[in-house]
């Protein structure tokens, strides 16, 4: 019950009720209900090509995640070679980077001087999609990966000895088993394509932008609260329909009987070699905007030098930051320790709770539920969930406008869906058997839950909470709103930084920028070294 | 002494009957084959015992206790599944370390821990092998296990549920006669569930046989396997063909009632008691499996020996050899079997351990 409680009651104030609130705020008007804000908003052209844009940038990067993330995921789940286990640690890499860090990276690597200024993509569509993919082509290889690598491929050679060709082998005995993974997948990554908030808002400008930067845009420029949240509900409807649409896939795809990885995986043959340029080129692709990240980092106003860096004991040109950017990298790993304990605790006792299989179909029905809900955090507005922070979270008895658990609890509640999505797979994927065997050894059920569960699942939750942290120091969209002015974290200060450009404000972003993604990269590498598959998988 | 006294326990599943008014006992130190097809709800009796099951009906006593309500931790039972479910991430040593702990956390009398782990290991056939993980174990290794693991707290009874199954054919004929002698030697009372007839009547002292949730016999291996209850248990046991009448008297001149014949039971050979003509004919290591039409009988399955050869269409002597050939109408718990009911020793009548499971 407390396990239950505790996550129910967590969701409901810290997510329900602020977003519910903002929502309240587009649906009534004085008291009762007058939905001509929607009429108001959507009569509006901006509105409306901000809408057309937001799905038309999210479906195309979710097509173009697909078609490259599945020869991805053949070569590092299905081909046996040195070095595999690596190349997958490295394509999680960009997944995690913080959203302002790969912002500024395209930047650096697309503006006039850029390793491909030549292109003159600065400030394009083109642009702004280039970061969509880099970021979320890892959902697609990690998810897809993860239900290829257990699929019998005896029943392609079942369809070979029938004879069938490779084309259609693919097509008519691989396909439809991935299927469920792939719109799994792609849900997911329409999802955060729709809500891109940190990385669009630096890369598009003015002209381009989605329902979530317009809905920062109207809340902290405009004050235009009706209209945000009118926005806010339709975002919300998208949401909910996809995140249904995830759970019906992933639902699928659990009946689907797994074998040992290693009887399905093959070395490398001539018939691999297209799906092998394709991850070659798109390695080549996620490393280069890093790669002008850093070269461009170590370029100063004096030639190469370490001075950008020298400078993050400072505060900037015209005194940009309040505090020198060290301080906001401890305030930045601060929150996130405590972001990651609050969503580990939360996330654990969900998982404990939703992977019981109770006998009456109305319980199952309710934790299915409840494993919806969590989910939700993964695709509301940020912005949303921030500005709901400040609008319900102003008075008794929660009056914790400016106490300083507020950026925690958000950061807390974008990690919880990916810490429940680590861990409830394991714990749901342990036999009941198990448990009670150990119950008939004489084990009380908390006993029970220690050796067996909790015993089995610590693998995960140790990767979960890296992960969880990963996500955490680099969350900007809730944690712009509720950092307060003197405890920055550093992808605030970064945007910050990139706002004021002039003197050596932006060599200090780039500085900032690696020094995030390395801290980053070093705690995805140790997680790594779990092995735990189900880290990044929808 | 009766030990376990299940009590017309029913537990169904969102409408289908499981256990249908189960009742049985079981003495103290003894072993209790459960035998029956897949899908005849004998795992579901025998989690029901454990108290891993919500009964919708019944009782469970042990020695005269009601224990229906008592939480499966409290009572005191082991119960090793098909596939041992071990502890992945605990060693072989802390697997079967781990019951005892419970029991020194709980009465403090956690007596002697590694040596009571050599102990079992030693009972079980795998000295030295405390420090492996379970993970690189085979299957036969792990049941071992499972098994030592399932001993270690000296449970009040041990419950098994096709403890055998999962493993080869060599490997399982050898662990029966293994499981048979840890668990007189240690005398454990023990309930033991099988598809598996000769792995049932290999291990038990006594055999039930569940079909489609009821007890439908219960008698000694020896007792089920000469007279079975009905046609249908005849059948499950691999008894091919059931008799009435005239025809049965044809094969067994004294037989009251039906009967019923295994292949091995009709025999080809020279100047056999009567005449049959080859149906079919297929061979087989040490001969021939047949389909014969035996005069006076109709259709019969069984055997010539390799010396024979025989082919569909000739006409051949047949001899019946009485170790294939039961008389039904042992003591049957669930209807009356083929042929009208026989008076017999039935283990039921006499034994004390059984009742009739329907009113």
């Amino acid at each position: 019950m407390l396990g239950a409680g505790v996550p129910l009651a967590f969701v409901g104030v810290f997510f329900a009720w602020p977003v519910l609130a903002m929502v309240g705020r587009g649906l009534f008007v004085d008291g009762t209900l007058d939905l001509g804000g929607f009429a108001d908003v959507l009569a509006r052209p901006r509105t409306l090509r901000l809408i057309g844009l937001t799905i038309g940038q999210a479906a195309l990067a979710s097509v173009i995640c697909v078609l490259l993330g599945l020869p991805i995921a053949h070569v590092l789940y299905r081909l046996r070679f040195r070095g595999r286990r690596m190349l997958r640690a490295l394509v999680v890499l960009p997944f995690v980077l913080p959203t302002v860090v790969v912002g500024v990276a395209f930047r650096t690597l697309l503006r006039d001087g850029g390793l491909l200024g030549s292109l003159r993509l600065d400030g394009t569509f083109a642009a702004i999609m280039l970061a969509l993919v880099f970021f979320n082509v890892a959902v697609v290889v990690r998810t897809v990966g993860n239900t290829w690598e257990g699929l019998d491929s005896r029943q392609e050679e079942a369809a070979r000895v029938l004879g069938a060709g490779p084309v259609r082998v693919w097509f008519t005995v691989t396909l439809p088993r991935l299927a469920p993974a792939i719109t799994s997948a792609a849900s997911i990554v329409f999802l955060f394509c729709s809500t891109a908030f940190g990385v669009v808002l630096v890369l598009g400008g003015s002209r381009f932008g989605t329902i979530e930067t317009e809905i920062y845009l109207l809340t902290t420029q405009f004050l235009d609260l009706r209209a945000a949240s009118v926005l806010s509900v339709m975002q919300l409807v998208v949401v909910v329909a996809l995140l249904l649409l995830a759970a019906r896939a992933r639902g699928r795809r659990t009946a689907q009987r797994r074998v040992d990885a290693a009887e399905a995986v093959h070395a490398p043959r001539l018939g691999d070699a297209p799906a092998i340029a394709v991850t070659l080129l798109v390695a080549v692709f996620l490393a280069l905007p890093i790669v002008s990240l850093v070269l461009r980092s170590l370029h100063t106003a004096d030639g190469w030098g370490l001075g950008n860096y020298i400078a993050l004991g400072g505060t900037g040109s015209r005194n940009a930051l309040v505090v020198p950017v060290w301080v906001a990298l401890g305030n930045s790993l601060q929150i996130a320790v405590q972001a990651t304990v609050i969503a580990l605790v939360i996330g654990l006792a969900a998982s404990l709770v939703i992977s019981r299989r109770p006998r009456s179909p109305g319980l199952r029905r309710a934790l299915a539920g409840f494993d919806g809900a969590l989910m939700l955090p993964l695709g509301v507005s940020a912005v949303t969930v921030g500005f709901g922070f400040l609008i319900t979270l102003n008075q008794p008895p929660f009056d914790l406008r400016s106490s300083p658990v507020l950026v925690p609890i958000a950061q807390a509640l974008v990690a919880l869906p990916l810490v429940v999505r680590t861990i409830l797979p394991v714990l749901t994927g342990i036999d009941g058997r198990l448990r009670e065997s150990a119950a008939v050894l004489g084990s009380p059920p908390w006993r029970v839950m220690r050796d067996v569960d909790l015993a089995i699942v610590a693998r995960p939750v140790l990767a979960a909470s890296g992960f969880a942290f990963a996500v955490a120091l680099g969350e900007f969209g809730a944690t712009s709103f509720l950092s307060r002015p003197d405890r920055p974290t550093l992808p605030v200060v970064i945007f910050r930084l990139i706002g004021l450009p002039g003197g050596d404000n932006f060599g200090m972003a780039l500085a900032a920028s690696v020094v995030l993604a390395a801290v980053t990269v070093a705690i995805i590498a140790l997680v790594e070294r779990l092995r735990v598959g189900t880290m990044g998988a929808f | 002494m009766t030990a376990l006294s299940v009590e017309g326990v029913t537990v169904s599943f969102d409408g289908t009957m499981a256990v249908d008014a189960v009742t049985l006992d079981v003495a103290a130190g003894e072993v209790l084959g459960i035998l029956g097809p897949s899908g005849s709800g004998k795992s579901t009796l025998l989690r029901s015992v454990a108290g891993l099951e919500r009964l919708d009906a019944g009782r469970v006593r042990w020695h005269g206790d009601d224990i229906t309500a008592l939480p499966v931790h409290r009572r005191g039972f082991a119960l090793m599944f098909q596939d041992g479910q071990l502890f992945p991430h605990r060693t072989v040593e802390e697997n079967i370390a781990y019951p005892l702990r419970i029991a020194g956390g709980r009465g403090g009398s956690g007596r002697g821990g590694a040596g009571r782990v050599d102990e079992l290991l030693e009972l079980v056939g795998l000295a030295g092998f405390g420090r492996r993980r379970v993970t690189e174990l085979s299957g036969g290794e792990q049941q071992r296990v499972a098994l030592a693991r399932s001993l270690a707290a000296r449970p009040r009874m041990l419950l098994l549920d096709e403890p055998l199954s999962a493993l080869d054919r060599e490997l399982r004929e050898r662990l029966a006669g293994d499981l048979r002698r840890i668990l007189v030697d240690t005398g454990t009372t023990a309930v033991f569930v099988t598809h598996d007839q000769d792995e049932a009547f290999a291990v038990s002292d006594r055999v039930a046989v569940m079909i489609a949730g009821r007890l439908v016999q219960v008698g000694t291996p020896a007792e089920v396997w000469r007279r079975p209850g009905s046609a249908q248990i005849a059948r499950f046991l691999g008894y091919t063909t059931v008799l009435e009448g005239a025809a049965a008297r044809l094969v067994d001149a004294g037989a009251p009632g039906a009967i019923a014949l295994r292949a091995s039971g009709v025999v080809v050979a020279d100047g056999g008691q009567v005449a049959a003509r080859v149906v079919r004919s297929t061979p087989a290591v040490d001969g021939a499996r047949v389909r014969l039409a035996v005069d006076g009988i109709g259709e019969v399955d069984g055997v010539a020996g390799a010396g024979l050869p025989v082919a569909a269409g000739d006409v051949v002597g047949v001899r019946f050899d009485g170790a294939g050939i039961a008389r039904l109408g042992g003591s049957s718990l669930g209807g009356s079997p083929v042929g009208g009911v026989v008076a017999s020793r039935g283990a039921a009548d006499d034994s004390p351990f059984v009742d009739g499971a329907r009113a």
